[in-house]
């Protein structure tokens, strides 16, 4: 059964983000790489870029398939994760350690259209 | 009996000053002068081995391959039927195969009449005014269909046109072929019965809509009933509709995209026409439109004269030429063959003896395997893995398990709208004592799932290669040989 962590926010699409304060730490969720299988690719986007939540900000390839990577989050990317680059396997390893993109958000009443983990867990049951 | 000794790189057996030929005395030594800046310095890196190395070892690496031609092919999406042999011996007729592409009409009004004909054909299966043979694969194709909608709504004026409809089923082609017309892919969603969400779409149609890209029946296998509806919807906006042929051999026979409201299409003459598939074919994919978009179409266009006699037409209104010359000749003429050798009597059975196949095996294993759309399926269907999911054998593993066994395994992880995609296409040209065997092997694979995982899970046991670490192969791939 996927890990599924409390005091994060979880999208439908899943991604979670951690928050603290105003920035953002998103990743995949342990479910979505289970479900992916080994990934070897991360596709991220430049620092400066700007993120809209609901819309695509790179993509997840692994052996299986390409998946784009939907932020649940809008602001600006201060920070990405470099050691993806030569390690995307840190992702399968522990995804929840490992965030893809630290943003700074710009709109806080965005995290309230997000899942708690009582409910990203019920979703991932079903 | 494979001898694993043969099946190693052709360098690997090289021994130096082996050879397996004799070259006479060089007579005009010292009669020619090559410059000195465009002679090599070392010789060249060939492998060195004599002529009965070299038929072990390209002989023992065929026998490793797997083919139509060696067994059952379900590969899902791909049609793999049978290829006969008939095909390869009229594309191999020299009376063909020795034409020059730049010889004049005159001379080639048997290889023309072949083309026209072809055409004639071709069109009257898909319910279209005039085909194009002149794309070389399937998404040659869909790019050549989209550019003749494209110009279609450029020509009339019409610039804001810039969106294509694809739905969330769709073959990645799809969306690729649209970005490389330069047009923007809108997702439209599928619902519960995995066909279009006919609501979803209605808001995204407008002005801005060259089109809409549809497979059908839809890459679950399933039929898309509403078709009618959702082709108005798109002509009331001003798109046009885009079939993509992929699955026309479900339809063979029983009905006609152009019937459907299907502006263009494309049809890859590889997987519905019998020529060959995969390992590098090549294929053809021909378009066909309807009445209207006929000048569109690429040149050249092949067309006959009132007297019968045929000729080489351009048309100015063209999106230009697509490919060299008039595409993949050899290939139009396999397919040119199968039509003639079946005849529209046996040809307008092929539709419905696939749709028949895909539903036996779907009934008949749909206890041990996941089922996650029921109802009558088209020519092929998908299993979300096996039922009994509790000892994680996943659709990998039950896939690569069928190797051992002396079948092609199955599409994976493909359509993506499952976690555990298994997607099956018998075709119509297997017999039921083939299909039998397969049934009961994927039974067998369940059960061996259930009581013995690990066998299951390390698969494949009895292939010339075990499994092979796919991960490793993405992240550093070895291309070359290094000497």
């Amino acid at each position: 059964m996927a890990k599924v962590i409390e005091g994060l926010y979880y999208a439908e699409s899943h991604e979670y983000v951690r928050v603290e304060g105003n920035i953002g730490y998103v990743g995949i969720t342990d479910y979505a790489q289970e479900q992916l299988g080994n990934v070897v690719y991360v596709d991220t986007p430049e620092v400066g870029d700007s993120v809209a939540a609901g819309e695509e900000f790179g993509a997840v390839e692994s052996v299986k398939a390409a998946s784009d990577l939907i932020s649940p989050v809008s602001g600006e990317v201060l920070e990405v994760n470099e050691a993806l680059a030569d390690a995307p396997e840190l992702v399968n390893e522990d995804a929840f350690n490992n965030w893809i993109i630290k943003v700074e958000l710009s709109d806080l009443s965005e995290l309230d259209n997000l899942l708690n983990a009582e409910a990203y867990s019920n979703l991932c049951g079903e | 009996m494979n001898n694993t000794y043969y099946n190693k790189l052709v360098f690997e057996l090289s021994k130096a000053g082996r050879q397996g030929f004799s070259l006479p005395t060089n007579e005009f030594e010292g009669c020619y002068s090559i410059p000195n800046e465009i002679k090599r310095n070392d010789p060249p890196l060939l492998p060195e081995a004599d002529e009965q190395t070299v038929v072990r070892h390209y002989t023992n690496m065929s026998n490793n391959n797997f083919g139509v031609d060696t067994g059952f092919y379900p590969l899902g999406s791909c049609t793999m039927k049978y290829n006969p042999k008939i095909n390869e011996e009229n594309a191999d007729h020299p009376a063909f195969r020795q034409l020059h592409p730049l010889a004049p009409a005159s001379a080639v009004q048997g290889a023309l009449e072949v083309y026209y004909n072809t055409q004639k054909m071709l069109s009257e299966i898909g319910g279209m005014s005039e085909f194009t043979l002149n794309p070389f694969a399937g998404a040659h194709g869909e790019l050549t269909g989209l550019m003749v909608i494209r110009n279609f709504h450029i020509k009339r004026g019409d610039l804001k046109r810039t969106k294509i409809i694809i739905p969330d089923s769709a073959h990645g082609t799809n969306p690729a072929s649209a970005a490389v017309c330069g047009l923007e892919v809108v997702e439209v969603k599928s619902n519960e019965n995995g066909t279009v969400d006919v609501e979803a779409l209605r808001p995204l149609l407008g002005d801005d809509v060259a089109g809409m890209m549809m497979t059908n029946p839809n890459t679950l296998g399933i039929f898309e009933t509403q078709i009618p509806e959702i082709a108005k919807m798109v002509h009331e906006c001003g798109g046009l509709m885009y079939y993509d042929g992929a699955n026309l051999n479900a339809l063979l026979g029983v009905c006609r995209p152009g019937d459907m409201g299907f502006d263009v299409m494309h049809i890859n003459l590889h997987k519905t026409f019998s020529t060959p598939h995969g390992g590098g074919g090549p294929g053809a994919g021909p378009i066909g439109v309807r009445q209207g978009l006929e000048n569109y179409l690429p040149n050249p266009q092949v067309k006959k004269n009132d007297d019968g006699s045929f000729f080489v037409d351009y048309s100015s209104d063209s999106l230009g030429s697509i490919s060299g010359f008039f595409g993949n000749f050899s290939v139009v003429l396999r397919a040119y063959t199968f039509l003639l050798s079946c005849g529209k009597e046996n040809f307008a059975k092929m539709g419905s003896l696939a749709v028949l196949n895909a539903n036996y095996i779907k009934e008949m294993l749909k206890d041990d395997y996941e089922l996650p759309i029921g109802g009558l399926c088209k020519h092929e269907f998908v299993f979300n893995g096996l039922k009994d999911k509790s000892q994680h054998v996943t659709t990998l593993d039950v896939a690569k398990r069928l190797l051992d066994y002396g079948f092609h395994a199955p599409t994976i992880y493909f359509p993506l709208l499952f976690h555990e995609a298994l997607m099956i296409e018998p075709t119509e040209t297997e017999s039921k004592d083939t299909i039998d065997g397969f049934i009961k092997v994927m039974k067998e694979i369940a059960k061996e799932a259930a009581e013995n995982p690990e066998l299951v899970k390390t698969a494949p046991h009895n292939t010339p290669i075990s499994r092979v670490d796919d991960v490793k192969a993405v992240k550093e791939p070895k291309l070359t040989f290094k000497f």
